[in-house]
C-alpha cells in the first residue's frame, strides 16, 4: 500500500497564500487576546479552583446561584462527563491578600456556600490554590524556557545545516506557537502548565518535521546540482511527504485517544498537542522551507526568482565537510567516481 | 551471521534486564513497586511554603541589639538609646561626644555585633548595617532551617512518604508533598506555625488596654520592650496587655521534650524539660527573680503567667484554656522545634483519590488505545514490517519504564501523556525508514540493499531529530514544577530508548527475516 508516493505537487507555488492564511489566523487570536486578555489559568494568574462531585444531578445555575454571596467573578463549569455531577468553581485571585493563610479563604467561603444554598450533598474532590507570587514565578519561567528551547534548537539546526535554514526553523516553530495559541483562545481554552508544557513538545515536534525535510534538500542538492534551489525544496518536500503525513496522522491518532479518554485533566494538553500536530505538519510543508529559500536569495543577495544553487551545494558541502556528516555525503560521492571509473 | 547472533542477543539482554528491572512495577499490598505513582495520580497535599527570611534578619538584629543594651547597662553606660528600624539595621543614637571611643570599644568587643555588621557613623551616634554576605548565610541558614522542622513535623504527622524539598529558583521555598492526606488546614497549621516559645519575665501589667499598661513608662513603648496579649482569664473574651522585653532569656530552643499532660486542675496541658543549656538560664531566670511574674508566651501570645515560687532549673507547663487537640498538636511543635522565622504558603494543591484513580484508568485506557491505533494503521499500510514497528514500539515502552524505574522518577499524569508520545516518536522513526526503504526498492534495489541503505540514509536525520526534541526537554525540565518535570523526564527516557529502538533493534529484526531466506526477492512492506 502506498499513499502519497512520486507526487510533485507545487507547494512552493502556494506559499504566499499560505503565509497570508496564517497570518489571519494568528492575527483573529491576537485580536480576540487584546479584547479578552490572555486567558491565563490559576497556574499563572493565581486563584482557586475546587472541583466538587455531587451525589444527585444539580444545575450550574444552582450553583451559581448558592455561590452569589461569594466576592469575585466566579466561573462555574461541568468537570468531566454530563453524567458525573461535578462540577469545577473558579475564583481569581483577590487582589491585596498577598499571600499568608488567607490563601485558602476563598476555598473555604465557596464550600460553606454551597453547604448553606442545600443543593445537594457533596464532596470536594480537588482543590487549587495558586498565589499570586508563585504565578508570576512561573509566567517569567515558561517564556523563558520557550524561548532557551527555541534558541537551543535555532543553534543546532544552525550548527548541523545553515543559518538560514534554521530561521526557516525558527519561522515555522513561532508560527505553531501563535497558531496553537490563537485555537486555544478561539475555543476557550486556559493556559495551564500543562498547556505549556504541550507548546513546548509541538516546539520540538514542529522542528522534528522540519528538519527531515532539510536533511532531503541537503540531500537532493548534491544529486540535483543544476536545479534551483525552490525545485529541490520542493522535490524535497514531496518526497518526504508521504512520511509526513503518515506520522502527523498517527501521531493525532495517539493523541486523540488522549483527548477523548485521557480524562479531564489532561483535556487541555490534548487540545494543545492536537492544533499544534495539524499547525506543525502544515507549517512544515508551506511554511519553514519557503522562509529558508527567501532567507537564502536574501543572504546571496539575489532577487526573487533566481537562486544558485551551486553556490548553495559547495555551501552544503563545505557544513557537511566540518560537521563531519559521513552518510550521504561520504558514501554519495564514492558511488559517483565508482560509477564515473566503470564509465571510463 | 555471527554478528546477527550478537545482535539479537543483545536484544533479549536488554528485555530480561528491563523486565526485572521493573518488576514488580507498581504497589501491591504489602510490596512497594519500582514506580512511585506521583500525588496527581495517588491523591494527596501539595503545598509550596516561603520562608519569611527577614524575620530570621530581624531576630538577629533584635538580639545583637538587645546584647549591646545590656552591655551598656552592665558598664553603667547611659544616655544612648538603640532601636531596630528594619531587619537589617541597629541604629544607636545619643552617644555623648566623650563616650564616643569607649563606645566603639565596647561595640567592637561585642563578637556578633563587630563581625557580622558594618559601623558607620551618623547623627550623634552609629549605624550598624548587616554585612550582604552575613545576609545570604543568614537567609540560607533560617531556609535550611526551616526545612528541617518542617520536614520533623511532617514526620510526625505519620504520612507514608512524605517529600519536603527545596523548591524553585529564589532560594526561599519550600515544597511538601503529602500523599494520602485529604484535609490540607490541619496540615497547614501544624507545619505553619512558628511555635516560637518564649518565657520572659512581666514587666508591667497585666492591663485590660495598651494604653493603661504603658502609663507608667509615659504612653511609649521603651524600644527594648515590646507588648504582647494574651487572654483574659477572669474576663472571658477580652485580652490582657503585658509589657516584656523583646528578646526572650530562655526560649523554645532550650527544650529537651514537650509532651501532654494535665494540669493542677486536670486540664490538659503541655508539660515541657530543660536541655542542660536551657537548665542553666532557666535556673539564673528564676532564681534571679522570684516573686514575679513570669509568662510563657508562643508565637507572641501570651498563653501562661504564673508568680516564680522558687529557682527551677528542668522543666515547667504550660497550661491555659486548651482542648486535647491544641495540647497534642502544641507538644508536637514544640518538640520539632521553632522554625526560624514565619512561614507564608504560595499554593495548594489538593487531590481527592477519586480523581487520582480516575486519572490512572483514564491514563491507561488512552495509551493502550493509542498503542491499538497505531498498531492497527501500522499492520494495514506496512503488512508484516508493521510487526517490526509494533515490536520495537513495545520495547521501547519497556525500556521507557525501566529507566524510569532506576532512576526512581515519579510518574505523573503529563507523565502518561509523555507515554503516549513516546509511542508517537517511535511510530515517526519506523515511519521514515519504512518510507526510505519502499524508495530504495522502488528504485529498483533488491531487498537487502534497500533495507540497508534505508537505515543508513535516515540514521542521521533520527540523530538529528531526537537532539532537537531533547533541547526542547531540557528546557521543559529546568522550568518544571513537580508534574511537568515528570514530563519532561519521559520524554528524555523516550527519547534515548526510542534512537536504540527504532536504529537497533528494527534493523537486527529485518536483518533477521532477510536471514532466514536464500534469494529474497521481494520484502512485505
Amino acid at each position: 500500500m502506498q499513499i502519497f508516493s512520486n507526487t510533485h505537487y507545487d507547494f512552493i507555488k502556494w506559499r504566499w497564500h499560505a503565509i497570508i492564511l496564517s497570518a489571519l489566523v494568528i492575527l483573529a487570536g491576537a485580536v480576540m487576546v487584546v479584547q479578552r486578555g490572555l486567558p491565563l489559568g490559576i497556574d499563572f494568574s493565581g486563584g482557586t479552583i475546587v472541583v466538587y462531585h455531587f451525589d444527585k444531578p444539580v444545575t450550574e445555575d444552582a450553583i451559581r446561584t448558592a455561590i452569589e454571596s461569594v466576592p469575585g467573578e466566579k466561573v462555574v463549569q461541568q468537570y468531566g462527563k454530563p453524567g458525573e455531577n461535578s462540577y469545577s468553581i473558579r475564583l481569581p485571585q483577590v487582589q491585596g491578600r498577598e499571600e499568608g493563610f488567607s490563601l485558602e479563604e476563598d476555598a473555604r467561603k465557596l464550600e460553606a456556600a454551597v453547604k448553606a444554598a442545600n443543593i445537594g450533598t457533596f464532596t470536594q474532590i480537588s482543590r487549587e490554590v495558586v498565589g499570586p507570587a508563585i504565578g508570576k514565578d512561573l509566567q517569567k519561567k515558561g517564556l523563558w524556557a520557550t524561548l532557551f528551547s527555541i534558541l537551543g534548537i535555532t543553534a543546532y539546526i544552525a550548527l548541523r545545516f545553515r543559518l538560514t535554514f534554521a530561521l526557516g526553523a525558527i519561522a515555522a516553530t513561532f508560527h505553531d506557537i501563535l497558531v496553537t495559541l490563537a485555537f486555544l483562545v478561539f475555543f476557550g481554552y486556559d493556559l495551564s502548565l500543562n498547556v505549556i508544557a504541550a507548546l513546548l513538545t509541538i516546539t520540538g515536534y514542529s522542528v522534528n518535521d522540519t528538519i527531515v525535510i532539510f536533511d532531503r534538500v541537503r540531500e537532493n542538492m548534491h544529486t540535483m546540482r543544476r536545479d534551483d534551489l525552490e525545485k529541490v525544496v520542493n522535490e524535497s518536500v514531496n518526497q518526504t511527504l508521504g512520511r509526513t503525513l503518515i506520522t502527523a496522522g498517527t501521531t493525532f491518532l495517539s493523541v486523540l485517544a488522549l483527548y477523548l479518554f485521557g480524562g479531564e485533566v489532561l483535556k487541555g494538553f490534548a487540545f494543545t498537542m492536537l492544533v499544534g500536530i495539524i499547525s506543525g505538519t502544515y507549517s512544515t510543508i508551506f511554511i519553514a522551507a519557503a522562509v529558508a529559500i527567501l532567507m537564502s536569495r536574501r543572504a546571496a543577495g539575489l532577487p526573487a526568482g533566481a537562486a544558485a544553487v551551486a553556490s548553495q551545494a559547495a555551501g552544503s558541502s563545505q557544513a557537511a565537510g566540518t560537521t563531519a556528516r559521513p552518510v550521504s555525503g561520504g558514501k554519495k560521492s564514492a558511488t559517483r567516481s565508482q560509477r564515473k571509473a566503470n564509465v571510463r | 551471521m555471527k554478528n546477527l547472533k550478537w545482535k539479537l542477543l543483545t536484544i533479549v539482554g536488554v528485555i530480561v534486564f528491563a523486565a526485572a528491572m521493573i518488576y514488580p512495577p507498581f504497589d501491591t499490598p504489602g510490596h512497594r513497586g519500582r514506580i512511585s505513582l506521583g500525588l496527581d495520580l495517588k491523591g494527596g497535599v501539595q503545598l509550596v511554603l516561603r520562608v519569611k527570611t527577614d524575620e530570621a534578619l530581624l531576630y538577629t538584629s533584635e538580639d545583637a541589639a538587645e546584647r549591646l543594651r545590656l552591655e551598656l547597662r552592665e558598664k553603667n553606660i547611659a544616655g544612648p538609646t538603640i532601636t531596630v528600624p528594619g531587619p537589617t539595621r541597629i541604629v544607636v543614637a545619643g552617644v555623648p561626644p566623650a563616650m564616643e571611643s569607649a563606645f566603639r570599644a565596647l561595640a567592637d568587643a561585642q563578637p556578633g555585633l563587630a563581625a557580622q555588621y558594618n559601623r558607620t557613623p551618623g547623627g550623634t551616634g552609629f549605624t550598624f548595617e548587616l554585612k550582604p554576605n552575613v545576609r545570604e548565610t543568614l537567609r540560607t541558614q533560617a531556609v535550611e532551617q526551616a526545612l528541617q522542622t518542617v520536614e520533623r513535623r511532617v514526620n510526625a504527622l505519620g504520612v507514608s512518604e512524605p517529600i519536603v524539598a527545596p523548591y524553585g529558583t529564589a532560594g526561599d521555598q519550600i515544597l511538601v508533598q503529602l500523599p494520602g492526606v485529604n484535609d490540607p488546614d490541619q496540615v497547614k497549621r501544624l507545619i505553619g506555625t512558628t511555635a516560637l516559645l518564649e518565657l520572659k519575665i512581666v514587666e508591667a501589667g497585666p492591663s485590660s488596654s495598651q494604653e493603661a499598661l504603658l502609663q507608667s513608662s509615659g504612653g511609649a513603648v521603651p524600644p527594648e520592650m515590646e507588648v504582647v496579649t494574651g487572654a483574659d482569664r477572669s474576663n472571658p473574651g477580652s485580652l490582657s496587655y503585658y509589657l516584656v522585653r523583646k528578646v526572650a532569656p530562655v526560649t523554645g530552643r532550650d527544650l529537651s521534650n514537650a509532651r501532654a499532660s494535665v494540669d493542677e486542675n486536670n486540664l490538659p496541658a503541655v508539660a515541657f524539660s530543660m536541655n542542660r543549656a536551657g537548665a542553666i538560664k532557666f535556673g539564673k531566670l528564676t532564681g534571679d527573680n522570684i516573686g514575679k511574674p513570669m509568662a510563657v508566651i508562643l508565637d507572641h501570645r501570651v498563653e501562661t503567667v504564673a508568680t516564680i515560687q522558687g529557682k527551677i532549673t528542668d522543666n515547667g507547663q504550660i497550661f491555659g484554656n486548651f482542648t486535647s487537640q491544641d495540647v497534642a498538636d502544641m507538644s508536637l511543635m514544640l518538640r520539632s522545634g521553632a522554625l526560624p522565622a514565619g512561614l507564608t504558603y504560595l499554593e495548594e494543591r489538593t487531590v481527592g483519590p477519586t480523581l487520582g484513580a480516575d486519572s490512572i484508568r483514564a491514563g491507561v485506557t488512552a495509551s493502550l488505545g493509542g498503542l491499538a491505533l497505531v498498531a492497527i494503521f501500522m499492520l494495514v499500510y506496512y503488512k508484516l514490517s508493521g510487526t517490526n514497528a509494533i515490536l520495537s514500539i513495545v520495547l521501547n515502552l519497556l525500556i521507557l519504564l525501566a529507566f524510569m524505574a532506576m532512576a526512581g522518577a515519579v510518574m505523573t499524569l503529563p507523565g502518561v501523556a509523555g507515554f503516549i508520545l513516546t509511542i508517537g516518536m517511535g511510530v515517526d522513526s519506523n515511519v521514515l525508514i519504512f518510507e526510505r526503504i519502499k524508495e530504495e526498492l522502488a528504485a529498483g534495489k533488491g531487498p537487502r540493499a534497500a533495507v540497508a541503505a534505508g537505515f543508513d540514509r535516515v540514521f542521521w536525520t533520527i540523530v538529528d531529530t531526537h537532539i532537537a526534541s531533547l533541547v526542547a526537554a531540557a528546557f521543559l525540565f529546568q522550568f518544571g514544577t513537580g508534574p511537568i518535570r515528570g514530563f519532561a523526564t519521559t520524554l528524555v527516557f523516550g527519547l534515548l530508548s526510542n534512537v536504540f529502538t527504532a536504529v537497533f533493534v528494527s534493523r537486527t529484526l529485518f536483518e533477521f527475516i532477510l536471514s532466514r531466506r536464500e534469494q529474497p526477492q521481494s520484502l512485505s512492506i
